[in-house]
């Protein structure tokens, strides 16, 4: 029997609407858990009050629908939350299903696959399935960079790391009976498992660390020193989140400031001034705004139109770039040549001349990223939900009572996360085997 | 002239096992080897099984394969292996007598229907207008014409023995190499590439000083492999355990510039699961000593076969090591260790039918595909001599899946991911571990036999009855409930938590067996002890049977989507380059296992399906 899935259906950002749909044999079951109420007629609007089933907590109110298989997108049995289009909304739904047993969250393409394999879809439906799943892993790939880089990603591959060598013991000690690897280790091994388990709780339970996973679209101001960066995230985030001063070379380090741009979720970094020279410290906090300028989905490259255009600043400019012109309120001759196709403004950070027109143009670059691929809150479940995965298999298998049982509950766990991290091969794992143990007689 | 259905080359594991199982299906088959007394030799070490392997023997044998009934003949000493942890990862495993291993092997291929034997050396393969597998051209220029050829030549293709500065070119000691068949694959253009791999020195029995050596016994009651042998009848004996000393590490380190595998004489891979004893101590250098198991190569030999100490070092230093080492300081060396260098096909050139993709009619098993081990290469001699058993009549081929069985997690392994070092089965290789036992191969595979006609009589009867009485003993068990306060009161500690369990559910409770449950309901008391243990496993596994049974559905419904053999990936949209290059390489069968190799996205595998899909309007997707 497959499993049960869900997602949300419609784009992402702020919205009036948003759809969640759930498809698979636990479709009828998760709905009348999540309105407490017996399924509505078939292919009928009823509207609904939905309740995290657990805390009774009320989520939102909406319109419901249910598709007895075959009658269905999917060919499954399907429902449908349509509900209010926030995203705070739509991820506490997302979330209060994610907890319910059975249920999982869509892969990629999921649904539109499921309906393809019921011959429910057409070839041409399946062309624009493609680009859209292309759309997501593009993105994807983005966001593990940045996550790969961040304390997230390091967080999850240590845990991984120490879950295989863990495995590794179980493994070494099945598979290599006749070696002489110490029973004591067994305690050991025990404790490791609770260990990591205990840090998974603890991480599922502080909300404060999600934000990282909700940042949305991450935009990256970059130019030379004392172009007005800083002062552009001011303005934007009409608070004062950088330390702004005339001295060149004051933000050394990366400086994130979260923000709420026409209801789509962004971060935008202010990054070092890209200049050669400069002490350590400064070099540094160069390198790191090159590493936020290649991971970033939007680059702002901010040039002083009372200056000529530098050359640091000129190569990072490409097709995901706005340019912009500062100091318009100094100059108000042309823009000179910067090359790289982008869209170009000149504005006046000071006076806030010119900066509506940069303002919609932003929005707009930010809409289409946000797109109908991946959404944050997505994002946030899906790794929620492996994370969630990984801490039951783990709370399992430190009690199995046999080595086999917990090394399945192991491999289990290793593979949730690998679900976040990158698969694991079972290579990776004998190559921690042959790497620790002794093995071969 | 005389044409057969299925010549088989070779006369190892997988050369006896494919010729058996070609002419079990009815095929008119021929097995063609160097030497008719080297049939069935075990050229490495004297034994068969153990963890995942003793789970590959169990199964050639529920699918009626020679090698478990040749094993329990010549068997002198069996211990299953991990008897204190879990059904899944228990591994039967025995001492092998080499001479009566060969003889049984050679006394069961002679009793085999529908198959004859020769001795001639092969040097081409013979191919017909159509480019398809018709024969093979022997050393006197005859040609042997057949529909099918199976090749089994394990270390022989290009062979080369390295004892120390000594290079040899051989198939095994005092065997010549095959140089003439490693040209003709190379010219038909199968991708070569070399593996490594090394035995130990074979010691006099009669010059060890066994006095002061721990011994290790077999089990009391030797269990066989096959689930036709009743009992165990050859005389059982004991192996030794000695171990390496700090005298000895200190002679490897002082002659390490002499050893093959650190002066560059060597340059291909080694398995990292059997290292050389030199490998070992420059690997793990903290370690002050390894095991040595002395392993008796037979009741009438005196010859020992020293596991642990595989090397390549020279003569005089092998012999030299041997004076450091406890129980051995007088021991004669009757035969240097070596390791061998060897040519093999990139598995990757086959189907999962075995069958190269390059030319119909034209099947690799064993060694030649990279692998390592008796069990592995019997597993796909099995499947190699099935499959052309059944492509010659017609048919169509058998494939097992990593749900199956181990055998189809070895072929699946070996035919999309390739090999970069020998390969050995692993049970940390099977997703399905918990389902994959030495325990039920026949349940699992006894179907599978029963339709395609490769079991004998009284191997169906045999399976049928089991199946029979399982079935029944399992709906005998999941009749008899009841509730926590009825078990409390006949003494068993279960949860008081008023839930109704039936027999299985209770066995499920550690402390609880059939013994115990078989006080409140006798009727469990009758049951023999084979269906009483499946009842009892069906207990401690079940939660986590279900869990896999999921995992095995979506696993099952991914490959059931066929891709074809030619499908051009240049011409498949949506593809990146490094995942087109990886799809190329590997040509996986099915969707499935296209998404199994590494760095395929969900985004590829749609692709794929789409294009399949557009490609074959009748294909099932």
């Amino acid at each position: 029997m497959p499993d049960t899935i869900f997602a949300l259906s419609s784009a992402a950002g702020r919205a009036g609407l948003a759809v969640i749909r759930i498809s698979g044999p636990g479709a009828g079951a998760a709905l009348e858990r999540l309105t407490g109420a017996v399924l509505p007629d078939p292919r009928h609007a009823a509207r609904a009050v939905l309740r995290n089933p657990e805390s009774d907590e009320t989520l939102d109110d909406g319109i419901v629908l249910w598709f007895p298989a075959p009658y269905s997108y999917t060919g499954e049995d399907v429902a449908e939350l349509h509900i209010h289009g926030g995203v705070a909304v739509v991820a506490a739904v997302l979330d209060s299903l994610a907890a319910q047993p059975g249920l999982r969250l869509a892969e990629p393409g999921e649904f539109t696959r499921r309906a393809f394999l019921a011959g429910k879809i057409d070839l041409t439906a399946a062309e624009g399935l493609i680009d859209l799943i292309d759309a997501e892993t593009a993105a994807q790939r983005r966001q593990a960079l940045r996550q790969a880089d961040g304390e997230l990603g390091r967080l999850y591959d240590g845990w991984r790391t120490r879950l295989l060598a863990l495995l590794a013991h179980f493994e070494a000690a099945i598979d290599f009976v006749d070696e002489p690897i110490p029973d004591s280790l067994e305690r050991e091994v025990r404790r490791g498992i609770l260990s990591v388990e205990d840090e998974l709780t603890q991480h599922l339970d502080d909300n404060r660390r999600g934000e990282r996973l909700r940042e949305g679209v991450y935009i990256a101001i970059l130019g030379a020193p004392n172009v007005g960066k800083s002062s552009l995230l001011n303005l934007l985030s009409r608070r004062d989140a950088a330390i702004v001063s005339s001295t060149a070379g004051t933000t050394r380090d990366v400086v994130e400031v979260r923000l709420d741009l026409q209801g789509y979720p962004v971060t935008l970094a202010d990054t070092a001034g890209l200049r050669d020279g400069g002490d350590a410290i400064e070099a540094e906090g160069v390198r790191r705004a090159r590493d936020r300028a290649a991971q970033a989905d939007l680059k702002l490259v901010l040039f002083d139109l009372t200056a000529s255009p530098d050359a640091a600043s000129r190569a990072l400019i490409d097709s995901d770039t706005i340019v912009l012109f500062n100091k318009s309120d100094l100059n108000d001759g042309d823009m000179p040549a910067t090359g790289g196709g982008a869209a170009r403004y000149a504005v006046s950070v000071k006076t806030g001349a010119g900066i509506d027109p940069f303002l919609s143009a932003l929005t707009e670059a930010v809409r289409e990223r946000m797109g109908p691929s991946d959404t944050p809150a997505i994002t946030r479940t899906r790794h929620r939900s492996a994370l969630r995965d990984c801490r039951d298999a783990l709370a399992r298998a430190a009690s199995a009572s046999q080595s086999e049982l917990a090394a399945e509950d192991l491999r289990l766990a290793v593979r949730a996360l690998g679900r976040i991290t990158g698969a694991v091969d079972v290579e990776d794992l004998l190559d921690v085997i042959f790497r620790d143990f002794c093995i071969g007689k | 002239m005389k044409r057969w259905d299925v010549i088989v080359v070779g006369g190892g594991h997988a050369g006896c096992e494919a010729a058996a199982a070609a002419a079990r299906l009815g095929a008119r088959t021929l097995l063609v080897t160097h030497k008719l007394s080297t049939i069935g030799e075990m050229s490495c070490n004297p034994a068969i099984g153990g963890l995942g392997k003793g789970h590959l023997v169990r199964e050639i044998d529920a699918l009626d394969g020679v090698m478990a009934r040749v094993a329990d003949r010549a068997g002198i000493q069996f211990r299953v292996l991990n008897r204190s942890k879990g059904p899944a990862v228990r591994g039967p495993r025995a001492q092998a007598d080499r001479s009566l291993y060969r003889e049984a092997m050679q006394t069961a291929l002679a009793a085999q229907e529908n198959l004859e034997i020769r001795a001639a050396s092969v040097e081409d393969i013979e191919l017909d207008d159509a480019g398809r597998a018709a024969g093979v051209v022997t050393g006197d220029g005859a040609v042997l014409s057949a529909a099918a050829v199976v090749l089994t030549t394990g270390t022989f293709l290009g062979g080369m023995i390295h004892i120390g500065e000594e290079k040899v070119p051989a198939g095994r000691i005092g065997d010549a190499a095959s140089y003439g068949l490693s040209r003709t694959l190379g010219q038909f253009g199968f991708p070569l590439g070399r593996l490594k791999t090394g035995t130990p020195p074979r010691l006099d029995g009669r010059t060890i000083d066994w006095s002061g050596l721990e011994i290790q016994p077999g089990d009391d009651e030797p269990a066989p492999f096959s689930y036709m042998t009743e009992r165990i009848t050859t005389p059982q004996i004991a192996c030794h355990l000695t171990h390496t000393s700090a005298a000895g590490h200190d002679l490897i380190r002082a002659n390490l510039h002499r050893a093959p595998i650190y002066t560059g004489q060597i340059g291909s891979t080694g398995p990292r699961y059997c290292p050389s004893i030199e490998d070992k101590i420059v690997r793990f250098a903290d370690k002050s000593s390894h095991q040595i198991y002395l392993e008796p190569e037979g009741l009438d030999d005196d010859t020992v076969y020293p596991n642990g100490i595989s090397t390549s070092l020279p003569r005089d230093v092998q012999q030299a090591l041997l004076g450091t080492i406890p129980g051995l300081e007088n021991a004669r060396m009757v035969r240097p260790g070596y390791a061998i260098e060897y040519d093999y096909v990139d598995p990757r050139a086959l189907d999962h039918s075995l069958r190269t993709r390059m030319i119909p009619g034209l099947y690799f098993a064993g060694q030649i595909n990279g692998t390592t081990g008796y069990e592995e290469a019997a597993a796909q001699g099995l499947m190699a001599g099935l499959n052309a058993g059944l492509t010659v009549a017609g048919r169509a081929p058998l494939i097992l899946d990593r749900a199956d069985a181990y055998i189809g997690v070895l072929i699946d392994d070996l035919v999309t991911k390739g090999v970069s070092e020998p390969y050995r089965m692993f049970t940390s290789r099977a997703e399905y571990r918990l389902r994959l036992r030495a325990d039920n191969a026949d349940q699992r595979l006894g179907p599978i036999g029963a339709r395609i006609g490769c079991l004998s009589r009284e191997r169906l009867e045999a399976w049928r009855e089991k199946e029979t009485a399982l079935r029944a003993a399992r709906d005998l068990a999941r009749s008899l409930r009841a509730s926590p306060t009825a078990l409390n009161r006949e003494g068993f500690r279960i949860k008081q938590d008023g839930v109704v369990r039936d027999a299985i559910d209770l066995l499920a409770f550690p402390g609880v067996d059939i013994a115990g449950l078989a006080r409140i309901w006798p009727a469990l008391a009758d049951l023999r002890h084979e269906i009483a243990e499946q009842l009892a496993i069906d207990g401690l596994y079940q939660g986590y049977m279900a869990r896999q049974d999921a995992d095995i559905e979506a696993y099952r419904r991914d490959d059931q989507l066929i891709l074809p053999d030619d499908l051009d990936y240049g011409a498949v949209g949506s593809l990146s380059t490094e995942i087109r290059q990886k799809l190329q390489d590997a040509r996986p069968r099915t969707i499935g296992a296209a998404a199994r190799i590494s760095g395929v996205t969900p985004a590829a595998t749609v692709a794929l399906l789409r294009y399949v899909r557009r490609g074959m309007p009748d294909a099932r997707v």
